[in-house]
């Protein structure tokens, strides 16, 4: 019975893995392809990597990514930080459901949209005070701070939440001021929740391409954004290459949230 | 008073601060009420506690005896009423300015620092250079018996460890008042008999004050010199284990500490030193050996606790004080047998008798009937 139940599940582990997995193998597969047609297999080769170093176009397109993405996440995690201790401790305000409906709203909401609405905002404040002056990188990193800030509210409230409040009246009895409070004690304890948050951001922003598209100026193209125009005229072995680079930072990065995020749970528990 | 305190005060050489009239009280409570909304947690309460007493605060949930240490501790805002600590006002002393340190039902140990640094935390914060912090530290983890775990964290310690370096943390400072919340609560039985004489002995060795919170009657009457009994917010009565037990001031305190067998009546003769009371429910007179102030035939109950009920086949040769019943339960639990008796009126009563003798061929059991009885001196008339 025990067996037969274990082959059942392994059976849908495989299938699942074989489902989310396949054409991301596939992917990495071709990327090594000598052929410069994309479907048809012709022997191992790292050309395709060495061409895509030699491409200006990409890499400045992947520097601005890391860029944008690194600004945006820190920011997004010092914003989000404070929403999610207000959230979590001010007990009841006025206002409350309207913030914390605000929080989670970029979760839910379509990203056309929020393009569209940042890209309204940008033009109307430009037209009222004459900032931001034309569109570029920092209405990319003010656009990604904004939904990036959303997820790491969210993670800093379930970990505030789950928090002994009476670690920090511990604190205080022995001593420790609010602001040495803070430092010594409820920073480590939720710093795992702001690495996960930090890594969570840096990915989002670097995937992102419909916001970007709508925010961003002439000649501050991201990554994506380079990748889907390059597309849109054919697949070429280069884009797998790239492709498979960008899966290694975005796994790197997910892997070394998630784990982090366990070592906190061991610590709770 | 009571012979039984006459004896206790021949015996100690040293008079306790509290029970001398004019002695200066170390924490005075004076007129404390704290509400939240519309509850009324803790309702005017004033209390004084002296140098070197081990204090405990009994009540049951929702009594207000936790919000009081929170208020003592800083972490509550009185509502009205001050306390003072050493004859300092401390309505405006933020918890890390007090003189005071707390040891939390939760131990609320800090989960990323090793035990060494959650013991040394208050002292860095006080600014106490570093090679007396490590002195300090390692002095108090050995009284203790921790000192070969200091490099561990809390999560690699079992229960009654963490509690051990919970109270180290909350003693190293040398508060002039240490406030524990319920301090055994988590531990089990047997370690929680031997933490109780530990906790004594610390207490008597470094001479802070002790405040404990506690819902468990027996730890109050091993830990405490005075126990301050709470319910809904407000103080019944405080007094000397003993006196609570032997003299409680009221039905709740009487249930509420021990078991007790309440006879409701009437009275019906006062004398300065014997008040006469008229019992349906045993149908008889119940004689107390002490007067009452309360209006003629005004209705008490008489507290009698189990073990001093005496309980046999013939009946005793007395006019007061005596009944008969039914055995309908019994229960042998070693050291002592617990039984139930159904008198005549239907109320039951509970007696306890010790197991004085291995041999028990002879003893009562179900559904015999029996004489019980007791003296005068060991019942209590109470009016509220």
């Amino acid at each position: 019975m025990i067996k037969r139940q274990s082959f059942w599940l392994s059976g849908s582990a495989l299938f699942g893995f074989i489902f989310l997995y396949a054409p991301i193998i596939s992917l990495i597969i071709y990327s090594f392809n000598e052929s410069k047609l994309v479907t048809v297999w012709s022997g191992w080769s790292i050309k395709w990597y060495v061409s895509l170093f030699q491409n200006e176009q990409i890499i400045n397109a992947a520097l601005l990514s890391f860029k944008v993405a690194a600004i945006s996440a820190t920011l997004a995690v010092i914003l989000g930080t404070m929403a999610g201790f207000v959230l979590s401790r001010m007990g009841r305000f006025r206002g409350k459901t309207l913030l914390s409906g605000w929080v989670t709203a970029p979760l839910v909401m379509p990203d056309v949209i929020t393009g569209l609405s940042l890209l309204l905002l940008f033009v109307a404040m430009e037209s009222m005070f004459g900032w931001p002056a034309g569109r570029g990188e920092g209405t990319i990193i003010i656009a990604h701070t904004t939904f990036c800030l959303a997820y790491v509210a969210v993670v800093v409230q379930s970990r505030l939440a789950s928090l002994d409040e009476t670690l920090e009246e511990a604190a205080m009895d022995l001593g420790a001021k609010p602001s040495t409070l803070f430092f010594l004690i409820t920073l480590p304890l939720i710093a795992p929740a702001l690495i996960s948050g930090w890594l969570l951001s840096f990915t989002l922003s670097l995937d992102d391409l419909v916001i970007a598209s709508f925010v961003s100026g002439p000649g501050n193209s991201t990554l994506p954004m380079v990748i889907f125009s390059k597309v849109r005229l054919g697949v070429t072995p280069e884009i797998n290459a790239l492709a498979t680079l960008m899966i290694l930072v975005v796994a790197v990065a997910v892997v070394a949230a998630i784990v982090i995020m366990r070592k906190q749970n061991k610590y709770t528990s | 008073m009571s012979s039984s305190s006459e004896f206790n005060q021949e015996k100690s050489i040293i008079v306790p601060s509290w029970r001398e009239a004019g002695a200066k009280p170390f924490v005075q409570i004076d007129q404390i009420t704290k509400k939240f909304g519309d509850f009324t947690a803790v309702n005017s309460v004033s209390l004084d506690i002296y140098q070197n007493e081990l204090f405990c605060l009994l009540g049951g949930s929702g009594s207000g005896k936790s919000t009081l240490l929170r208020m003592l501790a800083g972490f509550e805002k009185p509502t009205s009423g001050r306390i003072l600590i050493d004859g300092v006002d401390m309505t405006d002393i933020q918890p890390w300015d007090r003189p005071v340190n707390m040891m939390f039902q939760s131990y609320a140990l800090f989960p990323h620092l090793t035990v060494e640094a959650n013991v040394a935390f208050g002292l860095r914060r006080e600014g106490v250079k570093s090679k007396e912090v490590a002195l300090r530290v390692a002095e108090i983890l050995d009284m203790v018996q921790l000192g070969h775990l200091s490099k561990r964290k809390p999560h690699m310690l079992s229960g009654g460890q963490r509690q051990r370096v919970a109270l180290a943390r909350a003693l190293v400072k040398r508060p002039k008042l240490l406030l524990l919340d319920e301090p055994l609560g988590a531990l089990d039985k047997k370690l929680r008999e031997e933490t109780q004489f530990e906790l004594i002995n610390l207490q008597d060795e470094l001479g802070i004050t002790f405040v404990v919170v506690t819902h468990d009657q027996e730890e109050a009457m091993t830990l405490a010199t005075r126990i301050g009994v709470m319910d809904q917010g407000g103080i019944t009565q405080i007094a000397e284990p003993h006196q609570v037990y032997e003299y409680p001031n009221s039905r709740f305190v009487a249930e509420f500490i021990g078991n007790v067998n309440l006879f409701e009546g009437t009275v019906i003769g006062e004398e300065r030193d014997c008040t006469t009371i008229q019992s349906a429910e045993i149908d008889g007179l119940l004689k107390v050996n002490h007067a009452i102030s309360c209006a003629p035939s005004q209705v008490v109950s008489v507290a009698v606790r189990p073990e001093k009920i005496r309980i046999s086949r013939e009946k005793p040769d007395a006019d007061a004080n005596t009944t008969d019943g039914i055995i309908t339960d019994y229960a042998y639990m070693g050291s002592q047998s617990i039984y139930k008796i159904a008198l005549k009126s239907g109320k039951e009563v509970r007696v306890t008798m010790q197991n004085a003798t291995r041999d028990i061929s002879d003893r009562l059991t179900w559904d015999e009937p029996v004489f019980l009885s007791w003296d005068a001196g060991s019942s209590v008339v109470l009016t509220s």
